[in-house]
């Protein structure tokens, strides 16, 4: 499904952003892309989904998805085989647009990547506002994203993402701005519809107790580079590398009590 | 010293506005014998004569107005008015201004709370038709175009040096003078006034500027100094009127006014540019 | 609610517009000078000169004559003009509508070309299309709107004369209008003959007004569009497949438009203002002109009248504003 080969990338003035990273996804699998702040774990993600900031260059690899090379594509038709990727972003306050209600925010993408009709869009909305159990969906709907909670605007976003029916989805960080209760649900609930859409995803965390909880296999980012790639059951029975034990040692954990 | 003033003349906004506020300068300086003619000097059988470029005893090289008066020689007595209103309103404002700006910023508590009220009262005004309203007030003339031009844009310095000093108080250096034992006013002259002198003078040279449109602007609706006096509004108001017959007048009197408003934007920009880094 | 708040605001402005009000008359009415120095014939006798006091209220006590302005001023009646000898209200209401035309012509052009030069220099951030929109609005707010508009006239008017340069209309045609609204009320009838040369008159002055503010809207807008496009919903935008362009004006530019027009609000009672000299040098028939008259002539009640106008417009600007927070920020709507 996604195979990146050798992606390097720098930032204006030469600093390296990514470094050599190769790593590959398979339909409806869960990759998890762990790593401390910087690591460069968020700019795979936006590399993938073509974001990465003006100051960001990608300087060698290639991006594999869906059977195209992404970066040697132009814009127009980078944007369109964008039509299978979508995110799941950080933080709900400010992903969701302040001056837009959610209809129009949900149903935008329906119409332009679907080619739904208004009515069509909004009906498909509804559905996925009921998917990730959202109650009153349709006053939901009318509603200004300043008017939702947290959990209810993260559950919005997650509705979004998969209301396309994308083949992969970057969840970027998703829990992280939520209460730890909300945190839960919210990840019982991307695990719940990335498993009935059989959709794969690429989960950016710095946790790696929700590592444990929802990704098949995982990579391990220190300064842009992979130090650590394998399936998840490996990586906490037995971690490889010093960086990732360092990182255990740093996360507490759901599954046992802490030493 | 000599580094900053080598760096300075590097920056070409400092030297292309210096040198047209210098030619200025120099013009109002020796206007005397500069300018071909006596400004005032009427040639009733020359009136309205285009320019001449043949430098000949009774050549009008700018042209003349329509009581035949030399363009050219007006051009060079009118940057008189123009370089006093700057300097004089310039440096009053700039007094004026500071002075509360220190105040406020330095003292804080009732007296900022005060000064920064006024300011914005002040600032909510157009400065154009307050300018008219106060030389309605005070009666034409150029004394009453410079206290319209102080009491209209101190605000400008005020509110400038007020952030500043505010900044400079919460440095470390002044907890060290007052641990040195410095009174509040030693502080204020010694430490804090040395700091805020750099963004005086770059607001200094914007106000001139400014100063300047704006005794043009007065003069140019005959609220200023009278209408046979060589100034550039009044110029560019007889030109207004006699476009068509003679666009030099009003070209030639716009055109110098530009380049000594630009002139003076053009120094002040370059030099706030070269300046900041000394008041980091 | 929203009633609510326009009815407060109003409440607020009457105690403003009140002092406004007694400031000037008391201002105009110490200093020295004779406001019917004018009037007086050569080889008037001093009776004739208390006579004229007399007939213009001048010779009673300053608060006695505020109360017989401000009661009168109640009924809408501000006197009659010294130097013009018409009734003030009527030449005001003759006069203002060609300034609000020509205001709300500049305000148009202001936010038009402001927003495009913002969204275009965004649009190309980073390289040559940002660079040339700085140099645009750098060299458009370091020439102020006084020599904007005498160039525009040796350059449209006398090197390549292609528009009037003087006036609203040309005096050679009959208009045939009913209003002093020219141009709305031409266009609404239809006649495009008679808009077109009304917005000819207009459009030098227009732009020369509204210059400086559109480059100051372009500076402010471009940096807060600049902020919105790294916000995470921008982004989401573009990875639902929205080009940049759709990005920056359906989603980015709404919410940047909150913070410039908190930023810029205040410019628009320059651009009123700005209309005073503008109107001079275009020798445009409206309230500004007229009040420039007003002061070289010191026509007391006039100069009264027109303040008391430029007053309520600002506070029906800032009236406005207030507005437009409400309409851009649905925040502002429900709280």
């Amino acid at each position: 499904m996604l195979q990146i080969a050798q992606l390097s990338a720098a930032a204006r003035g030469g600093v390296g952003v990514l470094r050599a990273v190769s790593l590959s996804v398979a339909a409806g699998e869960v990759h998890g892309l762990v790593g401390t702040s910087g690591a460069g774990k968020s700019m795979i993600g936006r590399a993938v989904l073509g974001i990465l900031p003006d100051a960001v260059r990608i300087t060698a690899g290639r991006i594999r998805f869906d059977g195209r090379d992404l970066l040697g594509l132009s814009p127009s038709a980078r944007r369109q085989a964008g039509r299978d990727l979508a995110l799941i972003p950080q933080d709900p306050l400010s992903a969701l647009n302040p001056s837009r209600r959610i209809a129009a925010q949900m149903t935008d993408v329906l119409r332009h990547r679907l080619g739904l009709s208004a009515a069509a869009a909004q009906a498909r909305a509804l559905e996925m506002l009921h998917e990730v159990r959202i109650r009153e969906p349709d006053n939901v709907l009318r509603r200004y994203p300043h008017e939702l909670s947290g959990g209810m605007r993260q559950r919005v976003l997650i509705a979004t993402a998969f209301a396309c029916r994308p083949k992969l989805i970057v969840a970027d960080e998703p829990t992280t701005a939520l209460d730890v209760t909300v945190q839960k649900q919210i990840l019982r609930l991307i695990r719940d519809l990335q498993r009935s859409h059989a959709t794969a995803v690429l989960f950016v965390t710095h946790d790696l107790g929700v590592v444990a909880k929802i990704c098949g296999s995982v990579s391990v980012l220190r300064g842009g580079e992979i130090v650590e790639q394998a399936p998840v059951a490996d990586i906490i029975n037995h971690p490889a590398h010093a960086y990732t034990r360092a990182l255990f040692a740093a996360t507490p954990r759901y599954d046992r009590p802490p030493p | 010293m000599a580094e900053a003033g080598r760096r300075l003349l590097r920056n070409w906004r400092v030297v292309l506005g210096g040198a047209l506020v210098l030619a200025v300068l120099l013009a109002a300086l020796l206007a005397p014998v500069l300018a071909p003619y006596d400004p005032l000097d009427q040639d009733l059988s020359a009136q309205l004569a285009p320019p001449d470029w043949h430098f000949g005893a009774d050549a009008h090289a700018l042209g003349t107005d329509s009581l035949g008066r030399d363009v050219l020689s007006r051009l060079i007595w009118g940057s008189r008015i123009a370089v006093t209103v700057a300097v004089v309103a310039g440096v009053l404002t700039a007094l004026l201004g500071t002075a509360l700006g220190l105040l406020a910023g330095f003292f804080g508590g009732r007296a900022d709370a005060l000064i920064s009220r006024l300011v914005d009262i002040w600032s909510s005004f157009p400065p154009v038709l307050l300018a008219i309203i106060l030389v309605a007030l005070l009666g034409t003339g150029l004394r009453s175009v410079i206290v319209a031009i102080v009491v209209i844009d101190w605000t400008r310095f005020c509110r400038v040096v007020r952030a500043e000093t505010l900044k400079q108080r919460r440095m470390d250096y002044i907890d060290a003078a007052v641990a040195a034992g410095l009174g509040p006013r030693a502080i204020l002259w010694r430490e804090v006034l040395p700091n805020i002198l750099p963004l005086a003078l770059v607001l200094l040279t914007l106000e001139a500027g400014i100063a300047v449109v704006v005794e043009a602007i007065l003069s140019f609706v005959g609220l200023s100094i009278s209408s046979d006096a060589p100034s550039w509004g009044g110029m560019i108001a007889e030109g207004r009127g006699v476009v068509h017959e003679a666009p030099w007048l009003l070209s030639c009197a716009m055109l110098v006014l530009l380049a000594t408003v630009l002139g003076f934007n053009l120094l002040g920009d370059g030099l706030k540019a070269e300046l900041d880094p000394v008041l980091r | 609610m929203l009633a609510c708040r326009v009815f407060a605001r109003a409440a607020q402005a009457v105690p403003t517009l009140l002092g406004v009000a007694v400031l000037v008359f008391v201002l105009l009415r110490v200093v020295p000078g004779d406001p019917v120095a004018m009037m007086i014939p050569p080889g008037a006798s001093a009776e004739d000169v208390l006579r004229l006091h007399a007939l213009y209220g001048l010779d009673r006590s300053i608060a006695a004559q505020f109360v017989l302005w401000a009661g009168q001023a109640m009924r809408g009646d501000f006197g009659i003009s010294i130097s013009l000898r018409q009734d003030v209200s009527g030449l005001i209401a003759s006069r203002l509508p060609a300034t609000l035309e020509l205001v709300l012509l500049a305000a148009a052009i202001a936010i038009a070309l402001g927003t495009a030069l913002a969204v275009f220099g965004t649009r190309h951030a980073g390289g040559g299309g940002e660079a040339a929109v700085d140099a645009v609005s750098g060299v458009a707010l370091a020439v102020p709107d006084f020599i904007w508009g005498l160039g525009f006239i040796v350059l449209f008017g006398v090197v390549w004369p292609v528009l009037p340069i003087s006036g609203r209309a040309d005096p050679t045609h009959t208009l045939g209008l009913t209003s002093h609204f020219y141009l709305i009320e031409a266009l609404l009838r239809l006649r495009l003959g008679v808009a077109r040369d009304v917005l000819a008159h207009m459009l030098m002055p227009a732009v020369a007004l509204a210059l400086p503010l559109a480059a100051m809207i372009a500076r402010v807008l471009k940096s807060s569009l600049a902020e919105q496009m790294g916000q995470d919903y921008a982004l989401l935008a573009r990875v639902k497949g929205f080009s940049r362009s759709r990005v920056i004006v359906r989603e980015a530019l709404r919410n940047a438009a909150i913070p410039t027009v908190s930023l810029t609000g205040v410019q628009v009672t320059f651009l009123v203002g700005g209309t005073v000299l503008i109107e001079r040098i275009f020798s445009y028939p409206g309230i500004g002109n007229l009040a420039i008259e007003a002061v070289i002539n010191r026509d007391l009640p006039l100069i009264q009248g027109l303040i008391l106008t430029f007053a309520v417009l600002f506070i029906l600007i800032n009236l406005a504003l207030d507005l437009s927070y409400a309409a851009l920020d649905p925040r502002l709507r429900h709280g």
